[in-house]
Formats: structure tokens, C-alpha cells, sequence
């Protein structure tokens, strides 16, 4: 086999693990940096992540190897053992460490027990950030980053220039959620079409559709995220 | 009792839960509670520190679940080590963390009314998270509290305004690329040494001679790489300045000062005590390389704060030229350069509390913290500021005050390992400062706005009312903490020297170089 061929049988049959957790890994670094739809983004991110445990399970692999639980052969609880050399009181049902023969029959548990942490920490940040990209699409009205920086900056550069002005800003306002959640059942549509309405205009909120925002913002309720415009989801 | 080491974090997780709790049916219930939990934390980290101190070997260890070393081999169970470094930096921590929960009644009901045992739990678990990662001794188990904290400050920050959501949604995409790049390093040092106990992985490196391996090589560079970027080194500082600016003033008082130095901490303990001296400064080219990165890191950040026009983004580039500070004292590789490191981890949390204290003050009374709201701020509130310009002359590096020490000892460092790019530096970035401040200092006290039109009537005239000048002090509440804060810079600075005791005492067995000729 020449030089190049051993190293193609390298990449493709010895190591096609490391491989694709390195391709995965540059496709969700690739699409964190450059993709314009910040869900897009944590799409990427997800991926990133999805790469690292692919990474970590495959490592614990071996050939022939069964599952992590101890084969009945193997004295899983000691007994014999424990009967034979009669050890301490507080030992006796602990599992006894295997030789080192014994256990190559074993894939390693610890890397997924690793990845189990890591993918409930992987389910957390995705769902704040989404949770993050929800107050996003509601304060400015888009999750598309090049919008998102424009808006961004004219917010900034209306803070720069006349810091004293204060503009009445869509803070979510207190005191309308207990009352809310009563109504919610009752009419959900008309509120949903109200916030809809609210969204196609532009510039600050009139008083009337603040509280509406107040709610919709203290709830993060399930309804308003069916009904983005079309035009900001599409790339 | 060697258990005070867990109740240190113990407590403000049970607090953050009983915060969420019992938070639904009285708010008013969750800040006795966070204070009370914070108080315990640093009276246990307290305890724990005179704990390593007396004892023989300066460390105390607890192997949480039972699987201690005398049934099990090391590397089974998780493990919590504080030695010297780590227990003086978790009191760092708890402190920073209990002058800030006091410090947050009135903010708190102002900024995000309504939202306070939420808060409050973020708040304790955030403390959770950082005082975990100074105190574990687990790789993986320290990939999971730097996520830990993490998630609570991406919650923090998003509980601000809209503008800090967006600034948020920065932070968590390239704080999760830091994370699991740390999170990649780890899963390759597993891979060669077959342990995740940080004591384990050194003695296998050692045991082995690892040190050509390329696979060490990868690990300490995705470690060290993701580590850079959670700390918000210069290349990689992007989220930080917006997400800490925009942030509810006491989250900031609370992020600013922590998380980038208990990164910087990481650096320090991954260097020192996984990957050992002898492989981080000699197998690498990064000893070579990153006090250049430092160089150009510390000169743009500095350069960035200089054309800031609003207190709260200038202290945020000062935490990223800071930042720099103390990546070149780890990374000069010398004595000197490590103990003022430390050190300056330490003060710079002392100061950088002092000022964001001082600056949510000036927030809170004034509405802005843009220059131009600034003027006859001494006559209005003259313990804040005096408060506030402690911390300043802090970061210039005053003699009284921490940051002269702590600097003096990096110039020293610099100086013994001739690596005179890195004086330089620091010594232009020092100008950088004080021109920051004094500027600060004049806009108070000249009548000038910021595109120079003259505001007042002559010499002495701020061109204020005399409502606008008269004496207004913030609640107690606010005030007294940032005296306490900033009366800790001076302590520290005066008592310089028992805190570089200890940390000569933790360098004692690490075999640095101390240069040739000096003391």
C-alpha cells in the first residue's frame, strides 16, 4: 500500500470516529459563525456539542465488549469472595474491583456517564438560549443577526445622544400575570391576534399594547411562537 | 471536621433552592435567606482556609460519597481539594459574593421588580458554581460547574433590559464554545491518562513521561484555548463588554469581578497542577507566543477604554486589559510573575468590585452613567466617589491601595525574565488608566460637556442648580458596602504581605524560576 493509501485507510476504517466528530465539529463551528439566523446558530451550536459526545462515547468502544453490567460469572456483589477472606462489616455488599483480564470484556462506562452530564448541561443552555432568542424576536422583531446588529445600533445611537430622554421602551411592566393566567384559556385567539396586529407596526409601543406585551413577556407562553411572520423565518 | 470545605458551596445551593421555594409565597423571604447562606459560605471558606494553613501538607481534601482513599484507589469519586490557591480564592468568591447580596436589596426592586427570588436564586447559584470551581478537584467535574456558572450569568444578565438579552445571546454561543472546547481538552487527557482527578492526571504525566505525547499537546491546547475564551482574553473578549454593560447593575457588580479571575484561576490550576510546570512552559510554544498575544491584548483593550464615553463599558474593557495582566504573569514564566498573578487575581476582584459598586451607585442616583451626567458628583455624593476613586487608583496602582502590589510584583516578573515587551506594556497601560481616571476625575469638576461646549458661567461654575449639587447620598444599603469594598483594597494593600506569604508558600514546591540575581 503506498504512503497516501495508508493514511486514507487511517482516516476512513481506523479512525472514521475521530473523523466525523472532527467534520461535525467544523460544521457546528462553521454554522455558529456564519450563519445569519441566530436559531440557525444554536442549531450549529447543538451540532458542536452533539460532535464532543460522539467524540467521548466512541472512545469508550472496544471489540467484543458487552455492555457495562457485571456477567453473573464475574462474583458481581463478592459473595464468594466476601465469604472466603470474611472482610469488614461495612464491605460486604460492595461490588468487588475487577482484575484487569476480567474487565477487558466490558466497554468503559465512564465516558457515557460523562456525556449523560453533558448532554442534560447541552439541554440547558439550548433551552435558555432559545428562551434568549424568544425575548430577542420579541423586543426587536427579528432573529436575523445583520436586522438584529441594525436595530442594535440605532438603539445605541439614540442612547449616546440624548442619554436624558428616556424612551418608553417595551419593558415588560409587572402585575398582569395572575390575572392573566385566568384569561388565558378563555381568549387566547383574540390576544394572539392582537399581538399580531402590534407586531407589523413599528416604533414604540402606544400604551394600549404595552400591557399586552407585559403579558405575553412575564408569560413566555406556548402560542405567540407558532405564528412568526414568514419573513424573518426564511433564509 | 474537614467539612466546612463542602458546606462552602453547600450553602448557597441549599439557599438558591430554598430562594426558589419558598420565593412564590414571599418575596421578602429570599434576601434574609441569601444573605444568611452567604454569610455561613464565608464563614465555612473562612474556617477552610485557616484549615489549610494549619495543616501539614496545606491542603484539605474531602471525597464526597464516601469513596475515600484508603478503600478506593485516587480517581474514584469526586474530589474537593483546597489547597493555599484555591482557599484563597474562594473567599475571594464567597466575599465578593456577600458584599454584593448586600449590597442588591435596593437595585433589585428597582431594576427587575417583581423578579427577586428568581434573582436571588441565580444569585446563590452563580456563587455555587464559581466557589465549585475553585475548590474541585475533578477535570470533568470542574467542566460541569463552569457550566453551572455560566448558565446562572447568561440568566442574570437576560433578566436586564431587551438590549441585554441580545448582548446575551453573544455570550452563550461563545461560552459554549470556551466550555466545550475545555470539555474536548479533557476528554484527550482522559484518553491518556486514564483519569479525571487532577492529582491523577499530573502523577500519570510524570509517571509516564508524557510530555512528547501529541496527544497532551491537543488536550492542553483545546484547554487552554477554551479557558481563554471564557475569561474573555483579547481575541476572544467579544460577549463581555456588552453583556457585562448592559446588565442589571448587581449583576455586574457580581459577574465583573468573578468570573473572568476565577477563569484566570482555571488557567493557573490547569497549568500548575494537571499538565505541571516542567510540560506547560517547556513542551509548548506557547511560552513563547502568548506574552507577544498578551502584548497586543492588553494595548487594544486599553486603547479600547479609551474611547468609551459611559463608566459601566470603560470598567468592562478594564476588566479585559486586567484580564491580560494576569495571562502575562502566568505565562512570563517566572516566580515573580505567577506570585503577582495571583495576587493580582485577588486585588483585581477587590477593585473591580469597588468600582462597579461605585458606578450601579452612580446609575441608580444620576440615571446615566455617561460622562456627561457625571459633573458636581462630589458635592452631590462624596463617599461614592471617594469609594469609587479608591477602586480607580486601585487599577493605577497607587501604594496604598492592592493594585500597586500586585503590579509591582508583574513588573518584577517581567523584569527578572527579561521580558521587556511585556513591561512596557504594562507601563503604557498604566498611563492608559490614569488618564482614564483623572478624566473622570475633571469631568466631575469642569463644566465642559463632551463635544466641548462650556456649560458654566467661569472659573468654579459647573453650571448646576443648587438642588442639583446638594449633599444626596445613596441609601445605606448601596454605600455601606462599597466602603466595605473599598476599604478591603486598602487593607489588602497595607497587609500585601501576609497574602504573598501564602501564595509564596503554595509556589514553594512548584520549582519556577526566580531569576538569577534578585533578593
Amino acid at each position: 500500500m503506498t504512503e497516501d493509501g495508508s493514511i486514507f485507510f487511517q482516516l476512513l476504517v481506523e479512525r472514521l470516529n475521530y473523523f466525523i466528530y472532527i467534520v461535525l465539529l467544523m460544521i457546528g463551528l462553521w454554522a455558529m459563525i456564519a450563519k445569519n439566523n441566530l436559531i440557525k446558530k444554536l442549531i450549529g451550536m447543538s451540532i458542536f456539542q452533539t460532535a464532543i459526545i460522539l467524540f467521548y462515547v466512541s472512545t469508550a468502544v472496544k471489540e467484543d465488549a458487552t455492555i457495562p453490567i457485571y456477567l453473573p460469572e464475574h462474583d458481581p456483589h463478592g459473595t464468594e469472595l466476601n465469604s472466603e477472606s470474611n472482610q469488614s462489616g461495612g464491605m460486604i455488599h460492595a461490588p468487588q474491583v475487577l482484575e484487569a483480564s476480567l474487565v477487558s470484556g466490558y466497554t468503559n462506562p465512564l465516558p457515557h456517564v460523562l456525556m449523560l452530564t453533558a448532554i442534560v448541561v447541552g439541554v440547558a443552555t439550548l433551552g435558555l438560549a432559545l428562551s434568549v432568542c424568544l425575548r430577542i424576536y420579541r423586543a426587536y422583531g427579528t432573529i436575523e443577526e445583520d436586522d438584529l446588529l441594525l436595530e442594535l445600533e440605532k438603539e445605541d445611537g439614540r442612547k449616546a445622544g440624548g442619554f436624558r430622554k428616556k424612551r418608553p421602551r417595551r419593558m415588560p411592566s409587572r402585575g398582569g400575570k395572575s390575572k392573566d393566567k385566568v384569561r388565558k384559556g378563555t381568549d387566547e385567539k383574540s390576544k394572539s391576534g392582537q399581538v399580531q396586529t402590534r407586531r407589523r407596526k413599528s416604533g414604540p409601543s402606544k400604551p394600549t399594547s404595552t400591557k399586552s406585551n407585559s403579558n405575553s413577556d412575564t408569560q413566555g407562553g406556548g402560542e405567540e411562537t407558532e405564528k412568526p411572520p414568514e419573513k424573518t423565518i426564511s433564509p | 471536621m474537614s467539612d466546612h470545605i463542602v458546606w462552602i458551596v453547600l450553602f448557597p445551593l441549599l439557599g438558591g433552592v430554598a430562594c426558589s421555594l419558598f420565593g412564590n409565597f414571599s418575596k421578602k423571604i429570599c434576601y434574609p435567606l441569601a444573605v444568611g447562606s452567604m454569610i455561613a459560605s464565608v464563614w465555612s471558606s473562612v474556617h477552610t482556609l485557616f484549615q489549610v494553613i494549619e495543616s501539614p501538607l496545606h491542603q484539605v481534601s474531602y471525597i464526597q460519597g464516601g469513596w475515600t482513599l484508603d478503600l478506593f484507589p485516587r480517581g474514584v469519586g469526586i474530589e474537593f481539594r483546597a489547597d493555599l490557591l484555591g482557599a484563597l480564592i474562594t473567599l475571594v468568591v464567597t466575599g465578593v459574593g456577600l458584599i454584593v447580596v448586600l449590597y442588591s436589596k435596593v437595585p433589585v426592586q428597582r431594576q427587575t421588580p417583581g423578579k427577586e427570588p428568581l434573582y436571588y436564586t441565580l444569585f446563590l447559584l452563580q456563587i455555587t458554581g464559581l466557589a465549585g470551581i475553585t475548590l474541585t478537584g475533578d477535570a470533568f467535574n470542574l467542566y460541569v460547574l463552569i457550566e453551572v456558572a455560566a448558565l446562572t450569568g447568561y440568566g442574570l444578565i437576560a433578566l436586564g433590559s431587551n438590549r441585554a438579552a441580545a448582548a446575551t445571546f453573544n455570550y452563550i454561543i461563545l461560552g459554549t464554545i470556551g466550555a466545550s472546547l475545555y470539555l474536548l481538552g479533557v476528554g484527550y487527557l482522559y484518553l491518556k491518562t486514564g483519569t479525571l482527578n487532577m492529582v491523577g492526571i499530573l502523577e500519570v504525566i510524570e509517571a509516564n513521561n508524557l510530555h512528547d505525547s501529541p496527544a497532551m499537546q491537543v488536550a492542553f491546547v483545546l484547554v487552554l484555548l477554551g479557558v481563554l475564551i471564557k475569561m474573555a482574553f483579547f481575541p476572544f473578549h467579544a460577549w463581555l463588554p456588552k453583556a457585562y454593560c448592559h446588565a442589571p447593575t448587581t449583576t455586574s457588580c457580581l459577574l465583573a469581578p468573578l468570573v473572568t479571575k476565577v477563569m484566570i484561576y482555571v488557567m493557573i490550576r490547569m497549568i500548575l497542577s494537571v499538565f505541571g510546570v516542567e510540560f506547560s512552559f517547556e513542551s509548548t510554544w506557547w511560552a513563547e507566543v502568548m506574552p507577544w498575544l498578551v502584548v497586543v491584548a492588553i494595548i487594544c483593550a486599553a486603547v479600547m477604554a479609551l474611547a468609551q464615553r459611559e463608566i459601566k463599558s470603560m470598567l468592562t474593557y478594564l476588566i479585559v486589559a486586567e484580564v491580560g495582566y494576569m495571562v502575562g504573569g502566568v505565562w512570563i514564566y517566572n516566580y515573580y510573575g505567577l506570585v503577582g498573578s495571583i495576587f493580582h487575581v485577588i486585588s483585581d476582584a477587590c477593585m473591580t468590585l469597588c468600582l462597579f459598586l461605585g458606578a450601579g451607585i452612580i446609575l441608580e442616583k444620576c440615571r446615566t452613567t455617561h460622562f456627561d451626567g457625571l459633573r458636581g458628583l462630589f458635592a452631590k455624593m462624596p463617599l461614592t466617589m471617594i469609594g469609587f476613586f479608591i477602586g480607580g487608583f486601585s487599577i493605577i496602582g497607587l501604594p496604598p491601595t492592592c493594585g500597586f502590589f500586585s503590579k509591582w510584583y508583574l513588573i518584577t516578573g517581567g523584569m527578572v525574565s527579561e521580558r521587556w515587551e511585556y513591561m512596557v506594556t504594562l507601563m503604557f497601560s498604566t498611563m492608559v488608566m490614569v488618564i482614564l481616571f483623572f478624566r473622570l476625575i475633571e469631568r466631575i469638576h469642569l463644566a465642559v460637556d463632551e463635544s466641548g461646549k462650556n456649560l458654566g458661567k467661569g472659573h468654579g461654575d459647573l453650571g448646576l442648580t443648587d438642588e442639583q449639587t446638594r449633599f444626596d447620598e445613596a441609601p445605606l444599603s448601596m454605600l455601606i458596602p462599597l466602603l466595605i469594598a473599598a476599604s478591603i483594597v486598602i487593607i489588602v494593600g497595607v497587609y500585601n504581605q501576609e497574602v504573598v506569604n501564602l501564595i509564596e508558600l503554595f509556589l514553594e514546591d512548584h520549582n519556577l524560576p526566580t531569576g538569577v540575581t534578585y533578593k
